[in-house]
């Protein structure tokens, strides 16, 4: 019995590491290849074993990249200040205007508002390419190309149909008595609106803002068409490693991680939110 | 009209779409009164406390609290309190801020709000849970919480939503004790919504009984049980339920369970109509021994219900008859299977229209 069990352990231990390492070596590559020289990334049989250098990462932060060719200038520190810079206003804006929204659909019945609800979805069925070039030529005509304004105004396409209806569900999860409640006990409506829906539907809103931001940070078209070099994010500048002299493998991989950072730190954060049960059992359903 | 919180439900409809969920009903409720509003789900019960605390609007007729029309204005322009079906506590809040919120909403000072809600806390005997959150209350202290929130402000109209629905049968059974005297030293206007008819019997000065919208009968406990408007409602009142039989009275008797069962005079004019005859439990006398004017039966099972003991008769012509006894008297049937004789009292028969249900 206690032999058997131990066995199964074992075997369930060893499944798990096979399905970690299969899921998480090109992670554990890109990692690895961040810390060579392109030299030693490309050398046939590759290994395990090599001499590590800072060299990727030090061009990447200090922007100068020096090959055989010449010097290079990088722009990847930008990039992923503009990275930063447009998810984060995006997300901002998109948690400003949908979580009232989401709280007006759960709560309230009017005229058209499924179809509303449901046309906001549809926005992420389309896939973006479709919409791209009568955008370009209305964002042309309005002078939207290549602002800030018009970027942030485009990747609400992406994180607001996202946060509308993700917060929306846990908006009509929260019991109604409980708004009730409050309004009774002499509130008025907007303290009960962030006082008491609010909080209860924090870890959903956390969820939803953390998955619009990695989506933002994610984009690649949008930018790549709709800005020009100065505001483009770190997925448009990795363009930029795929140079005349060769792709430099190195700082591609450097450079991941890099732009991985910010995400990784910002689920870690959220993550104690997003554990947070709704209902706190308050409610005996 | 007396000068204190009075409540006035004046001709008040509301429907969803098609569905008429209240139609004209009018109600006034005394301060220090508690009339218990009854009847079974769907029946409008929620919909009509809505209306009172403003949550919802009514599409006709008027709320008055204290003389003043309340149409229009919100819950929180209300002097109403409320306990929840599902307690409705505030999950992130502990028991403290949760019976503190009315009071803040008013804007008192804190050391007042804490001698309140300590005062009414202590009252409902829930002093020592007051730092926990909703969560790691037991469902009697959610439910003393959801009470003490509701009272805290002594609001001159005080609603409350079948609040011993979710906790056990013992606590249920000691709140009905208690809850009357705890209401009265309140002195605010009280409808109590309740299911359950021995709840509306133990609290309530009045019971209205609602049923698809409309209130069927209002009248004091007794009245409601002893004289029941119809059929529906002396099915509802009562435990076990009441017998029915469809028959023809000839004037003074009438062809019952396979014998004559003399009728009682204020009967008479009954006679040659079909008619729904009930019986209570209660007014049935079992004997082993056959007794002048009884009916002969078969006793098939005896289920000791709480003081009294219910008996399940068959008649000769095999009909179903329920009857109860006090609990020691049931000792002498034994486990059933045998003959008796039931002794039916003709004074208390209530009579009934098969069709319409009103009562005769």
């Amino acid at each position: 019995m206690g032999r058997s069990s131990l066995g199964g352990a074992v075997l369930r231990g060893m499944l798990l590491t096979l399905v970690v390492l299969f899921f998480l070596f090109p992670i554990l590559w890109v990692v690895l290849m961040s810390f060579q020289t392109n030299e030693t990334i490309l050398r046939i049989p590759p290994s395990l074993l090599f001499e590590p250098t800072l060299s990727n990462y030090t061009a990447l932060i200090s922007g100068k990249l020096v090959t055989n060719a010449g010097t290079l200038e990088l722009a990847f520190m930008n990039n992923l200040k503009n990275s930063v810079v447009l998810s984060t206003v995006s997300v901002a804006l998109a948690l400003l205007l949908g979580v009232p929204a989401a709280y007006a659909f759960a709560r309230f019945r009017f005229r058209l508002g499924e179809n509303i609800a449901f046309t906001l979805l549809s926005f992420r069925f389309a896939p973006p390419l479709l919409v791209l070039l009568p955008l370009s030529l209305y964002f042309r005509q309005l002078g939207l190309t290549d602002t800030w304004v018009g970027l942030i105004w485009v990747y609400q396409l992406i994180a607001l149909p996202l946060i509308l209806w993700i917060v929306r569900g846990y908006f009509e999860d929260i019991s109604p008595d409980i708004e009730h409640a409050y309004r009774i006990d002499g509130h008025g409506w907007w303290r009960t609106f962030t006082r008491i829906a609010l909080p209860l539907a924090r870890p959903g809103i956390a969820a939803a803002g953390l998955l619009a931001f990695i989506f933002c940070w994610n984009n690649f078209v949008f930018a790549l068409i709709l800005a020009s070099a100065d505001k483009q994010p770190v997925t448009v500048g990795a363009l930029a490693f795929v140079t005349a002299s060769g792709i430099q493998y190195g700082q591609i991989a450097a450079a991941v991680m890099l732009s991985i950072l910010p995400t990784l730190l910002l689920a870690l954060y959220a993550q104690r939110y997003l554990v947070e049960g709704l209902s706190l059992g308050a409610v005996k359903g | 009209m007396t000068g204190a919180a009075r409540l006035v439900l004046d001709g008040v409809a509301k429907r969803y779409g098609r569905a008429v969920v209240l139609d004209d009903v009018s109600l006034e409720v005394e301060s220090g009164e508690i009339v218990v509003v009854c009847g079974p789900s769907g029946g409008g019960k929620t919909v009509l406390l809505r209306l009172i605390a403003g949550t919802e609007q009514p599409d006709q007729g008027d709320i008055r609290i204290d003389g003043k029309s309340m149409l229009g204005l919100g819950a929180e322009q209300r002097d109403v309190g409320m306990a929840f079906q599902n307690f409705a506590l505030y999950p992130h809040l502990t028991a403290y801020q949760n019976i503190a919120s009315p009071l803040e909403a008013r804007g008192l000072a804190t050391a007042e709000i804490k001698q309140r809600v300590d005062k009414v806390a202590a009252l409902l005997r829930i002093g020592h849970v007051l730092g926990h959150t909703p969560r790691e209350l037991s469902n009697g202290q959610k439910q003393r919480t959801s009470l003490a929130r509701a009272l805290v402000r002594g609001p001159g109209t005080l609603l409350l939503d079948d609040p011993l629905r979710n906790v056990d049968a013992k606590l249920r059974y000691e709140m009905r004790l208690e809850l009357p005297r705890l209401l009265a030293s309140f002195g605010s206007a009280v409808i109590y919504v309740t299911q359950d008819y021995r709840e509306a019997m133990a609290l309530g000065r009045r019971i209205a009984v609602l049923r698809q919208g409309r209130f069927e009968q209002v009248g004091a406990p007794e009245t409601v049980y002893g004289e029941p408007a119809n059929l529906e409602i002396a099915r509802l009142f009562g435990d076990p339920t009441i017998n029915l039989y469809p028959c023809r009275p000839d004037g003074e008797a009438v062809e019952l369970l396979g014998e004559r069962v003399p009728l009682a005079p204020g009967m008479a004019q009954l006679a040659g109509r079909e008619v729904m005859l009930g019986i209570r439990a209660e007014d049935i006398e079992v004997a082993t021994e056959p007794m002048p004017g009884s009916v002969a039966a078969e006793l098939d099972a005896v289920t000791p219900l709480n003081v009294r003991a219910v008996l399940y008769l068959r008649s000769r012509d095999g009909k179903e008859l329920l009857a109860t006894v006090p609990e020691d008297d049931a000792l002498r049937f034994g486990r059933g299977h045998r003959p008796v004789w039931a002794k039916l009292a003709p004074d208390r028969f209530l009579a009934f229209d098969p069709a319409t249900g009103a009562r005769l």
